[in-house]
């Protein structure tokens, strides 16, 4: 398949590899922001043919694993009520609530319907008029522009029996959140691939100056990846900290200014809590006051929400670069993807689940 | 849900609002919503996140990347 195969080719994975062990002189931690990319590293066992002093750390780009415990519960009280069809990207099913998930909802009969497209939740909406359809609008800036058109679609089409509980995070505010702790150990970025196709990367320059930090867009075949992490290297040796596209084939400098337009049409800045790592101001998108009729949160008034968090679980500190899977006394024992405590462990992009399928376990 | 997949534009349905198209990814066809590379043309391959084209792929600079590999390998030998 062009533009896959070629970027998965031994020889060039093997030139790039040569080419990092030969650049590396001092131990860095780098930080891949999207849990794709971390799949991708353990999928393909980058992680094992990198020098022993880079050290791979794991960001927050899980979009489910970040959602907050409060709106996971409310979309499970939702998915209950009578006459409500909820949809869901599949990634949501099995991620755990106080008490249960929404797999357990359909499993003991709610109608929890998986979409791939959130243009499937109109469809639903128009087939089912009366009934009420909601739409889980999780994610980061990948899956802004689909969600937002799935609203402006709604409203075109008069749809009264539509609405989405919306969760959107946004890359930046959390990186600088990750820069701006104490506590931070991570001297150079991966930004997602995927993320600046749809925004660009203007947004980081500021950022790499500010904090000192190489970032580098970076996509999601072993050869992009070994890529960014060359050119990464490259800075750090160099003591350099600049921004630099090596995802050039999908990504420009703006992005893609149709997509942002319409995001920015529906959605506007908010603050958002981040599970397990807490409120970051401004990280997040919610409906603009025009949209606010398709607002699940308060069309269907679900109160008594009472959170509780698993206390084993240490998914806020992995979701920052602060500790790895393996370090989690639950990990491969209380927590496991079919006993999952934390939603690292079940989402496909979720770190705890990378290292459980790909390390077998250990 | 984010991890994006380039696929083969096969087909693109001009008269559907939003625009849709048919992507072929590696021999699974799927329905994607287009409205956000209106400049597409069938033949194009495009990176697709929950039902929707974000990006084209430029094949100038993907091979420009490959290139770039090349003489990192020339050089190593």
């Amino acid at each position: 398949m062009k533009y896959i195969d070629e970027y998965r080719d031994p020889n060039r994975v093997n030139t790039l590899i040569k080419e990092i062990q030969t650049t590396i002189r001092k131990p860095w931690v780098l930080m891949e922001i999207c849990g794709g990319q971390t799949h991708a590293f353990l999928h393909h066992g980058l992680d094992m043919m990198l020098p022993n002093i880079l050290e791979l750390v794991h960001g927050p780009g899980c979009p489910v694993c970040v959602t907050p415990l409060e709106q996971i519960d409310r979309a499970l009280a939702i998915s209950i009520l009578p006459d409500v069809i909820f949809t869901t990207y599949g990634d949501m099913l099995r991620v755990p609530g106080s008490s249960h998930d929404l797999f357990s909802v359909r499993a003991s009969g709610g109608d929890v319907r998986i979409v791939y497209s959130p243009l499937e939740a109109i469809t639903i909406a128009e087939a089912n008029p009366l009934r009420q359809v909601v739409f889980f609008a999780i994610g980061f800036e990948t899956t802004a522009p689909a969600n937002a058109m799935a609203i402006l679609q709604a409203k075109e089409k008069k749809l009264k029996n539509f609405s989405v509980i919306v969760s959107h995070v946004c890359v930046p505010p959390a990186m600088e959140a990750i820069l701006g702790s104490k506590s931070n150990r991570v001297n150079a970025f991966l930004a997602a691939g995927n993320v600046c196709s749809v925004m660009g990367y203007h947004q980081y320059p500021a950022i790499a100056k500010k904090y000192k930090v190489p970032i580098i867009v970076t996509g999601f075949e072993p050869v992009d990846l070994l890529r960014g992490v060359l050119l990464a290297i490259q800075q750090l040796e160099s003591g350099q900290s600049r921004v630099e596209n090596a995802y050039q084939r999908s990504v420009t400098f703006d992005g893609n200014r149709l997509a942002q337009e319409t995001i920015y049409s529906v959605f506007q800045p908010v603050d958002r809590k981040w599970r397990g790592i807490g409120s970051i101001p401004l990280s997040g998108w919610g409906l603009r006051t025009e949209f606010s009729a398709y607002d699940a949160e308060t069309r269907f008034s679900v109160e008594n929400i009472t959170t509780k968090e698993s206390s084993l679980c240490i998914a806020g500190q992995i979701l920052q670069g602060l500790k790895k899977p393996t370090q989690c006394t639950a990990y491969n024992k209380q927590c496991t993807p079919q006993t999952p405590l934390g939603a690292p462990m079940v989402s496909a992009e979720g770190a705890c689940a990378a290292y459980y399928h790909y390390h077998q376990g250990v | 849900m984010c991890l994006g997949i380039p696929g083969k534009i096969m087909e693109l349905q001009e008269q559907s609002s939003p625009l849709m198209g048919k992507v072929d990814f590696g021999g699974v066809i799927k329905s994607v919503c287009m409205t956000y590379v209106p400049e597409a043309k069938v033949g194009d391959y495009c990176l697709v996140h929950v039902g929707f084209a974000i990006s084209l792929m430029n094949e100038e600079e993907a091979i420009e990347t490959l290139t770039l590999i090349s003489e990192i390998a020339s050089m190593d030998n």
